[in-house]
């Protein structure tokens, strides 16, 4: 799915402009990454492209117009179901959308296949790791088959090796099911490490400092992560942060 | 199980027999403060007494909090429902907690006479509170991105209700819960009081015949009451919980 952000406007409380009038266009199957200081309205854009916001101004266009539930969510943190198990969490988005049990939770089975987490699906969140805890959340949104993903610093609170291998597997995911991802984080290398295009957006108002097409490999493993191209990339997204 | 039994019986042994022996001794007098041993005697020798007595305290006790905690949770969801109604009404609900349950307890008396009828609407006006006060600050603190995980997949609020807000307060309303066993058993005494029957009125009777050991006796019953219904709250929670609610699984 394609999207398109015209013009577009938030106002928090009484005149916090959180973003001035955006625009940004974001193409079919297309691995976006957004960066960006804190409370530059990374986040509510995003919010907003899931509907979860409404913009105060402007347009937000999501383009074939989509069926219902075609577009999922991942948050900062696992944000599962405790009382739930594995599998439960899982099925969840199929279940609220009226799906009967057997074929929404054989759906639920086969991405948590994908993200490999079969032999935990009677497990419980308490039981889980971060990393695995983020896996089911992220397996939980892939359960529609949405065709726009978007993910809302998703692995910031994991520590670096688990970091690693989601990056790989997300990358991994993205390419097998031709969806349009958009990615927002904190951290250059993971923007640099995983999109083919990077917006940097500036502290106040949420203005476009750099929109780049990264050059890098379309295959990306860890070994991708000493490459001097990557540096190089990490350097240009991190020279517009600071600017 | 030994740690856990083992430590508050070694207080409870100390004071026993330092009791026995301030009494025996004559330290202290035993029209006073009854000897644990004359207790004991009572207890053995008026055991139909006071295990009827026993039985329908724990009757009016048990409806009292049964009607708390079905009462309190859908008041707190009618709470919870929008802000407008939780302004109009909360106050109220604030308002009742306040009133004294020992002066209201005549009234009750005319409303629903002398016997197990006052006893249980005494037992729930004093222990509803909690179970509406926890409930509704459970439901309110459910975590807004689930909530949006919810608005994203279309859920309507009653889905919404059921499958996540509720369940995700009920740790919460386990607490309300626990506070209310204890409240809803002294509910149930100070009906007694006044409109007689079960270990209210054994307390109330033995006072005016000066049988300190008798008012001992069934004070001890009352409290061991409440701490039971505590103990079936405690398990029904550790079983509903135990798997996903850090307080129960520190335990």
């Amino acid at each position: 799915m394609a999207v398109q952000l015209t013009g577009v406007r938030r106002v928090f409380g009484k005149g916090h402009v959180v973003i001035a009038g955006m625009d940004l266009n974001i193409d079919t199957g297309e691995f976006l990454a957004v960066l960006g200081p804190s409370g530059c309205g990374k986040s509510t854009m995003l919010r907003m492209i899931a509907r979860l916001a409404e913009p105060d101004s402007g347009q937000i266009r999501i383009e074939p117009n989509a069926e219902r539930f075609q577009t999922a969510f991942v948050f900062q943190d696992a944000h599962l179901l405790p009382w739930r198990t594995v599998l439960a969490n899982a099925a969840l988005p199929l279940e609220l959308m009226g799906e009967a049990k057997t074929k929404r939770e054989d759906r639920a089975r086969a991405v948590l296949e994908q993200v490999g987490l079969l032999e935990a699906l009677d497990r419980y969140p308490a039981e889980l790791s971060g990393g695995m805890r983020m896996r089911v959340s992220l397996a939980r949104a892939l359960v529609t088959e949405p065709r726009l993903l978007l993910l809302d610093e998703p692995f910031a609170a994991l520590d670096e090796i688990t970091r690693f291998h989601l990056d790989v597997q997300l990358r991994e995911l993205w390419h097998r099911r031709g969806m349009t991802v958009i990615f927002v984080t904190h951290s250059v290398s993971e923007a640099a490490f995983l999109a083919n295009r990077a917006v940097v957006l500036a502290r106040n108002g949420g203005a476009i400092k750099l929109d780049r097409r990264l050059e890098l490999p379309a295959v990306r493993n860890n070994e991708l992560r000493g490459d001097p191209q990557l540096g190089q990339e990490m350097r240009l997204l991190l020279g517009a942060i600071e600017e | 199980m030994r740690k856990t039994l083992l430590p508050p019986l070694i207080p409870l042994v100390l004071l026993t027999v330092t009791v026995e022996f301030l009494v025996r001794e004559g330290f202290l007098r035993g029209y006073l403060v009854p000897a644990p041993s004359a207790v004991l005697r009572t207890m053995i020798d008026s055991r139909l007494e006071l295990l009827q007595a026993l039985l329908s305290t724990s009757a009016g006790a048990l409806a009292g909090f049964v009607m708390s905690a079905l009462t309190g949770i859908g008041i707190a969801v009618l709470l919870s429902s929008s802000r407008g109604v939780q302004r109009a009404f909360y106050p109220y609900a604030i308002f009742f907690q306040t009133v004294p349950l020992i002066a209201v307890a005549p009234l009750l008396v005319i409303w629903f006479g002398f016997g197990i009828r006052t006893v249980i609407a005494s037992s729930f006006v004093a222990s509803v509170f909690p179970v509406i006060a926890n409930t509704l600050n459970g439901i309110l603190s459910t975590d807004p991105s689930l909530r949006d995980l919810f608005k994203l997949y279309g859920a309507s609020r009653l889905v919404t209700l059921f499958k996540l807000r509720l369940p995700a307060a009920l740790p919460q309303v386990f607490t309300g819960l626990r506070v209310s066993a204890g409240l809803a058993v002294i509910g149930a005494i100070v009906g007694e009081f006044i409109a007689g029957g079960g270990l209210g009125s054994v307390v109330e009777i033995a006072r005016t015949q000066q049988r300190i050991d008798k008012v001992f006796a069934a004070v001890l019953l009352a409290s061991l009451l409440g701490l039971g219904l505590f103990g079936l709250i405690n398990l029904l929670s550790h079983l509903m919980l135990r798997r996903w609610h850090a307080s129960e699984q520190a335990q």
